[in-house]
């Protein structure tokens, strides 16, 4: 049986190393060198979040899991983290806006997260909400220059707005894992945080003469593992050496 | 790509407080907030910057190599200029 505050912090930590994966994936495939190293930047940040929180979920689980166990030799369907991360980088403009919309949360996510009850969550999410004001200041950097660019680039960026926008719903749910938690001060209530997300949002897209797609449609599932097919091809790659070769050290 | 496109910006870093910006390098950015976030990720990664400017290149005027032997040459002959002939007490610090 999982307590509430380690699925918690599991839901924080996948998130953190399926998108940091996701990033290292353009390493040498950027459109110029600045950016493959402004992206690796980025996901080298967020694999060092992903080690924090698996090393204290291992603690707070208190099986001896520690963080390798954690990420490394759990199945798809334990993986916690939002559908959002685990979407394909697809062009540039889907790598750009899934790191915009990301941000645009977890940002300020992490700032009530420093201030809240758990003193590691809390020392965890200080460090990592530094790291995010400048995912957040790159990506929507880029999405006004993409959306506000050609008309190819206006066109590609509105396509991955569209596509990926189902997604954020799912950021702002909660379940009664959370609510036990948010109820004595260890947990953020996310649905605090949606008007701050859509008007950060709305900035950077007005600047950019894209349009926020209207509400509707959400998919979700990921934070109670279930996944895309995408998830499954990621871990392939990410456990493969560790699977192959148990315990293997470098 | 082209450097119309996509201009070239040379890279000061100041690493500590009281010390000048130092030349790090240049990178490719379409406009200045975009080169002042390139010039981040790719010369502070190991905590060497406290403070960065980015400059376009464009506006740099250089001296001409053919001038060299004009330009430097004559001071060759001149080590009186050089302050080699005091010692600059400890206390003074950085110049």
């Amino acid at each position: 049986m999982e307590t509430p505050l380690f699925t918690y912090t599991l839901r924080l930590a996948d998130n953190a190393l399926i998108l940091g994966h996701r990033l290292s994936e353009w390493v040498g495939h950027a459109p110029v060198p600045e950016e493959d190293l402004a992206l690796a930047n980025m996901g080298l940040d967020l694999i060092g979040q992903a080690r924090a929180l698996y090393t204290y979920a291992g603690e707070v689980e208190g099986r001896g899991r520690d963080e390798d166990a954690l990420a490394y030799l759990r199945e798809v369907g334990g993986y916690r983290n939002v559908l959002l991360v685990e979407q394909p980088n697809g062009d540039f403009a889907h790598t750009i806006v899934r790191q915009l919309l990301f941000a645009a949360f977890a940002h300020p996510f992490f700032e009530a997260l420093a201030r809240a009850q758990d003193a590691t969550l809390a020392a965890v999410a200080a460090k990592a909400v530094k790291e995010l004001a400048y995912h957040l200041r790159h990506s929507a950097e880029w999405t006004i220059r993409l959306g506000d660019g050609t008309p190819e680039s206006h066109r590609r960026t509105q396509t991955a707005l569209d596509d990926l926008w189902a997604f954020t719903g799912e950021l702002f749910e909660t379940d009664q894992v959370e609510r036990a938690l948010i109820d004595r001060g260890i947990a953020v209530d996310p649905a605090a945080l949606r008007t701050r997300f859509e008007r950060r949002l709305d900035e950077v897209l007005a600047e950019a003469t894209l349009a926020r797609p209207a509400g509707g449609f959400t998919q979700s599932g990921g934070r109670a593992g279930r996944h895309s097919e995408h998830l499954g091809y990621i871990l392939s790659e990410l456990q493969y050496l560790q699977r192959a070769y148990p315990g293997a050290k470098w | 790509m082209t450097e119309k496109n996509i201009p070239l910006w040379e890279v000061f870093i100041r690493s500590r407080t009281g010390l000048a910006h130092r030349h790090a390098g240049s990178v490719h950015a379409a406009d200045a907030e975009m080169a002042l976030q390139n010039a981040r990720d790719v010369y502070t990664r190991r905590g060497e910057g406290l403070s960065i400017w980015v400059v376009p290149s464009h506006v740099i005027t250089a001296s001409d190599p053919a001038d060299r032997d004009s330009l430097f040459e004559p001071t060759a002959s001149k080590i009186y200029r050089h302050p080699s002939f005091y010692d600059v007490p400890e206390e003074v610090g950085h110049m």
